[in-house]
This record gives structure tokens, C-alpha cells and sequence, in this order.
């Protein structure tokens, strides 16, 4: 048995080396360039391992939560567009929202009155009248107030606020749909929170897709602000380097926070629920209302590292959401890396980034020489697609990876230490 | 849709309209999930996990039948059926193969080391990530024809303007009737079908009683595979094969099962087809309808040109709802379905 030091030393000791060969190899650019985004998703990554490994929340829709989070930062932190302002885009989007306070004020009112004596049926009935008619109500001022913001100002620009301020919010606002999710599944079976946060993050791709007027929709907005001083100002390394700074600080205070509050009787009883529901529950622990908590906290995080994510790319491009990227290639970093532990889901973050870059241009020097000795040998002719298809490849492995650790290392690869109190 | 004759035309116009874009479209895609939900309802009851590549096997089992087709392409033309619609029960019976080959490579270890629930569930998003890889490596990503000839139209005549209803169409619908009879004969009368029903019902008291659980288990994977591929090979006769269909299929008929109540056959054929008329409801223009009341209407009331609850590019949030709504207020599904927990 390898003991759990000589594990870590190794894994850290491996990615070392693979690190420092993508450098010698394609140089500090390029090496500097992945080590930032694999930070990012590290930070999205201990998103993930709160809610999975600590917690067992299923979270399917990593890639909507993300999506909005860039999406916030990507409307606080981008410059103002002063041709919205001075149209009549800010009023009538004012209407708008008036009438949706207003309506859903209405609403929630009816909602409420079963407690002045109204039987239930004539309350629900009321109830989806009076939402109806807000959505109508809402959507007839909404619709030529978005025409009329693309047609003179394109879209409705930024607020030209800090950055930091913008994946703030950003983690607030995946945290907020997190909560709304949760809190309509966490009293089910775990399925049915996979099934409402796949779908809840398809609807978020479909509206960053066609809202057009909030961003800029296939269009595409950029380039987006950063936090440190860009690479036209610094040149490529350095500016990446500064960036990595910053990502790799929150990584190191978020380890530090999570590794303290996992020693800690909060992270003892949240083992506990995970572990054994019912003597959780026995034991007088409110467990949906925890498991809430572990949902929002996990995906707070997965929108910060998210938007420095998106903010990196320096491109906010809603079609470029792919549940493979943003869902599932994270979900391989943490029960590869070891779910419900920190360390061992930064370092599998590190290494599986660094294996997923390094595939694509590997699956297509396979695939080309494939079809090149298959014609030379049989004749054979390959479609012209086939640097598509060879990516689909990667769909594929990532597929093959998540069978093969759940049941071959169910643990990971640097499993969650277990405490013992004797 | 735009034509000026037809506006000024009488109201039973657009009845007719009505009825080919809002009822019959409802009832095609309202069959398509309803023989996906059918499989995942049945998988979810016996084997108990939600099972995220269905939407890929439907394309797996498209693939076969267009596969056959390829190497048969005149099975068809004798019957007059498309191809692809005789040659159905081979695809069938290899998408049950596939699906039972699957279930002892991936599922099977996973069950026998009594894995939570949730991590069958993972596995099965890796498989379906798996498949989406494979299918889409050896069809590419554009969207094929299954049936290469024209399809044949039928045309009811009725007030002076045709409801009209293509052949694959009409297959379809009438595939998915014969199904839904056999599944309930089966379900109801054969051995197997009860034993089946036992063991969604009470695993334990099931195999006590001397139920065999592998048996059990292959029939469900076959009849959740043969499903599968009949509903995606009649889709794509009806529009076209596309291998990136997955998850978009795969929310609908979650939300039909879930509300037809989880390991209730029928609940999830009803669920299917709401689902399927929600969704096409709520995406139709109802101005067309509300138009040759205009005439009636005091002046300041304008029907609008477009009138729909929802905008086709939001299609998919209709499944969702529905599935909210239902896992908020009943969440055991309009047939009392089992919660399981």
C-alpha cells in the first residue's frame, strides 16, 4: 500500500514534469496560457468537490452555472455603452421591470390567500392567472425595448465597474439559481437534482444565446476587462503570470478556508449527512436545509472561478457553453482527483487540464497519419471532416474516463483522508 | 402561414391550421417521447437511476436502421413502406443487444458492489457522453436523410382546406398505438410483464419470491432499447437524423416520465404526449386563431401578429416547467408514481 504522502508527492512531482515539458516545448506563452485556465478550472473544480464529495449533491449543470456567473461579470466590468444610455433602452427596460415587481407582487399576493380563508384550488387557479398575465404584461414592453436597444445601440454594454466586483456578483448570481434549484430538488432523490440542473443549464445557454440585446448574442462581446494589466500593456507571459497570481491566490485562501472548516464540527457534521442520512436526521441536523447550503457555497465558487474563466478567454461567447467543456470535463477532475479532497481536486484539475490540451492536437496527429497510412495501404478515403470528428474523440475518452475511475477508483487518486477521532 | 387569401378566408381555415400545426404536430412529437419515456420510466422503476443516455440510443438505434438501409435500400419498395420503417425490427433488435451489452460492461459491476444510486447515474452520463463520441465519429455532425425518396402526403379534405399528414407521420403515430396495446398485453398478461411489475413494485419481496433478477433486468433493457430505436428512427424519418440530438431529447422525456409518475408505463405515455402538446401549443401562433375574431372586438383591442407563449428559440424550457411544476406539486406525478428516496 503507497502510503497517502508518497501519493500526493508523486502527483505533484508528475504534473511538475508535465508542466515543465509543455514549457520547454511550446513555450512560456503557451505553458503560461494553460496553467491559468487550469487554475480556473481548479477554482470551478473545489466548487465542485463542496457539493459532491462533501456534500453528494449531484450537479449537472456546472456549465449554466458558469455561464451566468460570466455572464454578470461580463455586464458589471464591461465598458459603458453610452448609446444605450442615451436611447430610450433604460426607460423602457424600466417599465419593464416595474411591471415585473408589480406583477410579481400580484402574484405572490394571491399566493398568499389561503390564509384569509380562500380554498386552495381558487388560490392556485388565481395564482397562475395573475403569473400569466405578469409574463404577458412583461414580455409585451420587454419585446420592442429589445428591438429598439439592438437596433440603436446594439446591446445594452456594461456598467464599467471593477472586476473583481463583477465575478463577486457573478458567484452571487450562480449561487442564487443554485439556491432555486435546490431548493425545489434537494427534497428528492439525488436523480432529480442531475436532471433539474442539466436542464436548467441548457435554459441558461438558450437565453445568454438568443438575448441578444443583453449580449450581444452570436455576436460575440469582447474584448472583456481584466483584472491585471493586459497583454498589449505587458506582453503575453508577464500579463499572464499576473493573472495566475491572482487565480492562484484564491485558490490557496479558498484551500486553506475549506481545509480548516473541514477539520471543523461544521465539516464534521456535514460527513455525517453524506455518510448516513438518517442518523444525521436522528441526530437533529436540518439536512436539506444543509445540503442548501453546501449547494450555494459549492456553486459561489464555481461562478468566481467561472468568470475568471470566461474573463481570461477575454471573448463572453454563449455558444461556446458546451456541456462537455464546462460539465463533464470537471466532473472527471474531481472523482479522478479524489472527491472531498482539496488537494487532491486542485491537483486533478492541474492534470487533467493539462492531458485535455494536450489531446487535441494529439487526437488530430492520430487521426491524420491514421487516414494517410489507410489510404496509402488500402485506398482507403477519408471524409473531409475528420479534424471534427477526430475532437468528437475527446468526447469520447472523457466518457470512458468518468466509467473506468468510478469503477476501477472510485476513491480517486488522491482519496479523501479519513479522520478518526478515538 | 402568410398568405393573404387565407387570412380573409373563413374561420374554419384556421381550424384546419390550427389542427395540422398545433394538434397533429403535438401528437407526432408527443409520440416520439412518449416511446423514449416508456424506456427511461421502466429503467428508472427496475433498475433505479435515471438514465441519461436514452436520447443517445435513439440516435444509436436511428443509426442502425440507416445502416440497414444502406445495405437494403429496397426492402421497402415492394410494400410500399419506407426502408427504413421495414427494416425497424432489426435496429430494434440491435439496440436491445447494445443496451444489454452495455448494462454488463458498465452497469452490472457497478450494481454488484452496491454503488449509491447516484454513482450508476454518473456512470450513466459517461456512457452517453461515450456514445454521442462514437456515433458522431463515424457520422459526422451533420444531419442526415434516412429515406432518400419523397415522402407520400395524405390529404383529408375537410371545409375546403386539407389536414395533412405524411407517411412517416402516419407510422409513427400508428406504431406507437400497436406499442403502447402490446406493452399494456405484456405488461398485464405475460409472466414476464408481472414479474416485471413485481419487482418495480417491491424489489425484495420480488426476489424472494423467486423472480429472477437478471431475467427481469434483460427484459427491460431490451424493451427500453427496442423503444428507443423505433421512436429514433421514426423521428428521423419524419425530419431528419441528427447525431447531436441527445440532451435536447433527453429533458422531455425525463419531464414525461417524472410526470406520468416514475415506473408507471402508462403515466409515461401520457406524460409523452403532454409534454409533446405543451410544448407544441406553447410555441403556436395563437393570433391565427384569434384573428377572425377581430371583426367582433371592440377597436382598441389589436390582435397581435404574433401571439405565442413562449418563442420558438425558448422550446426547451417548456419541458423544464413542466418538470418543476410537477416535482413542486406532485411530485410522486399525475399517475401516483413511486418518490423513490
Amino acid at each position: 500500500v503507497i502510503s497517502y504522502q508518497t501519493r500526493a508527492l508523486a502527483l505533484v512531482s508528475g504534473i511538475a514534469v508535465l508542466v515543465g515539458l509543455v514549457f520547454l516545448w511550446l513555450g512560456a506563452a503557451y505553458g503560461m496560457r494553460m496553467l491559468v485556465e487550469a487554475s480556473c478550472f481548479a477554482l470551478i473544480a473545489l466548487g465542485l468537490t463542496i457539493q459532491w464529495g462533501y456534500a453528494g449533491l449531484f450537479n449537472a449543470g456546472i456549465m449554466g452555472f458558469i455561464a451566468i456567473s460570466a455572464f454578470v461579470s461580463m455586464l458589471v466590468s464591461y465598458p459603458v455603452n453610452n448609446l444605450f444610455w442615451d436611447s430610450d433602452g433604460p426607460a423602457m427596460l424600466g417599465w419593464a421591470g416595474l411591471y415585473l415587481v408589480v406583477g410579481a407582487a400580484i402574484t405572490y399576493g394571491f399566493s398568499q390567500t389561503h390564509r384569509f380563508g380562500l380554498p386552495t384550488k381558487y388560490r392556485t387557479l388565481l395564482t397562475l392567472i395573475a403569473g400569466a398575465v405578469t409574463y404577458l404584461a412583461v414580455q409585451n414592453i420587454l419585446d420592442p425595448a429589445t428591438t429598439l436597444i439592438e437596433s440603436q445601440a446594439r446591446f445594452v454594454g456594461g456598467f464599467g465597474l471593477p472586476v473583481w466586483l463583477g465575478w463577486l456578483l457573478g458567484g452571487i448570481a450562480a449561487g442564487a439559481l443554485g439556491w432555486a434549484v435546490g431548493r425545489i430538488t434537494l427534497g428528492l432523490r439525488a436523480d432529480y437534482m442531475a436532471i433539474a440542473t442539466l436542464g436548467i443549464s441548457e435554459i441558461v445557454k438558450a437565453f445568454l444565446k438568443n438575448a441578444d440585446w443583453l449580449t450581444k448574442g452570436t455576436l460575440t462581446v469582447s474584448p472583456l476587462p481584466w483584472p491585471v494589466p493586459t497583454p498589449n500593456e505587458l506582453g503575453f507571459v508577464l500579463s499572464r503570470a499576473a493573472y495566475l497570481s491572482v487565480t492562484a491566490t484564491l485558490i490557496v485562501i479558498l484551500y486553506i478556508l475549506f481545509e480548516r472548516a473541514w477539520a471543523s464540527p461544521w465539516g464534521r457534521m456535514m460527513r455525517a449527512i453524506r455518510d448516513n442520512e438518517l442518523s444525521a436526521a436522528a441526530m437533529g441536523k436540518d439536512i436539506n436545509r444543509r445540503r442548501l447550503e453546501m449547494l450555494v457555497l459549492g456553486n459561489i465558487i464555481i461562478g468566481i472561478g467561472g468568470a475568471a474563466l470566461i474573463t481570461f478567454s477575454s471573448i463572453f461567447d454563449p455558444a461556446s457553453f458546451q456541456p462537455l467543456n464546462h460539465t463533464f470535463l470537471i466532473w472527471v477532475m474531481v472523482i479522478l482527483g479524489g472527491a472531498g479532497n482539496n488537494l487532491g481536486t486542485i491537483l486533478g484539475a492541474l492534470l487533467v487540464y493539462i492531458i485535455w490540451i494536450m489531446s487535441e492536437p494529439a487526437a488530430l496527429f492520430v487521426f491524420e497519419h491514421g487516414a494517410y497510412w489507410m489510404n496509402q495501404l488500402f485506398g482507403w478515403e477519408a471524409p473531409g471532416d475528420l479534424a471534427t470528428r477526430a475532437l468528437q474523440m475527446r468526447v469520447f475518452v472523457i466518457g470512458l474516463a468518468i466509467t473506468l475511475v468510478l469503477r476501477f477508483a472510485p476513491k480517486g487518486l488522491l482519496p479523501e483522508k479519513v479522520v478518526k477521532y478515538e | 402561414m402568410g398568405e393573404t387569401g387565407f387570412l380573409a378566408a373563413l374561420p374554419i381555415n384556421e381550424f384546419v391550421f390550427f389542427i395540422n400545426k398545433g394538434v397533429l404536430a403535438g401528437l407526432i412529437i408527443g409520440s416520439v417521447y412518449a416511446l423514449g419515456a416508456v424506456g427511461v420510466t421502466l429503467i428508472f422503476g427496475i433498475l433505479r437511476f435515471a438514465h441519461f443516455p436514452h436520447g443517445d440510443m435513439m440516435t444509436a438505434g436511428a443509426f442502425f436502421a440507416l445502416m440497414l438501409t444502406a445495405l437494403f435500400p429496397n426492402a421497402g419498395a415492394f410494400i410500399g413502406l419506407p426502408s427504413a420503417f421495414v427494416l425497424l425490427p432489426f435496429a430494434m433488435a440491435l439496440t436491445a443487444l447494445l443496451a444489454i451489452g452495455l448494462d454488463r460492461v458498465f452497469y452490472k459491476p457497478l450494481r454488484a458492489t452496491d454503488a449509491k444510486p447516484i454513482v450508476i447515474v454518473m456512470a450513466s452520463i459517461g456512457v452517453a457522453l461515450m456514445m454521442q463520441g462514437v456515433i458522431r465519429l463515424f457520422a459526422g455532425t451533420t444531419a442526415r436523410q434516412l429515406d432518400a425518396g419523397a415522402k407520400s402526403i395524405y390529404r383529408v379534405a375537410f371545409g375546403g382546406r386539407d389536414i395533412v399528414l405524411t407517411q412517416p407521420q402516419l407510422i409513427l403515430i400508428m406504431f406507437t398505438a400497436v406499442a403502447v396495446a402490446a406493452l399494456h398485453l405484456f405488461l398485464t398478461r405475460s409472466r414476464m410483464g408481472k414479474a416485471m411489475r413485481a419487482m418495480s413494485d417491491n424489489p425484495d419481496l420480488a426476489r424472494v419470491s423467486g423472480i429472477s433478477t437478471d431475467h427481469v433486468v434483460r427484459t427491460t433493457w431490451i424493451i427500453a432499447g427496442a423503444l428507443a430505436a423505433a421512436s429514433g428512427t421514426l423521428l428521423s424519418l419524419d425530419v431528419s437524423l441528427k447525431p447531436d440530438l441527445s440532451f435536447n431529447l433527453l429533458l422531455p422525456i425525463f419531464a414525461a416520465a417524472i410526470v406520468g409518475g416514475i415506473g408507471q408505463p402508462y403515466g409515461a405515455i401520457a406524460g409523452g404526449l403532454l409534454v409533446g402538446f405543451t410544448e407544441t401549443l406553447a410555441v403556436f401562433n395563437w393570433s391565427v386563431l384569434l384573428r377572425p375574431l377581430q371583426p367582433l372586438l371592440p377597436d382598441w383591442i389589436e390582435v397581435p401578429t404574433k401571439l405565442a407563449f413562449v418563442p420558438t428559440e425558448y422550446k426547451i424550457v417548456i419541458p423544464f416547467f413542466i418538470l418543476i411544476a410537477v416535482l413542486i406539486w406532485r411530485p410522486t406525478g399525475i399517475f401516483k408514481g413511486r418518490l423513490l428516496k
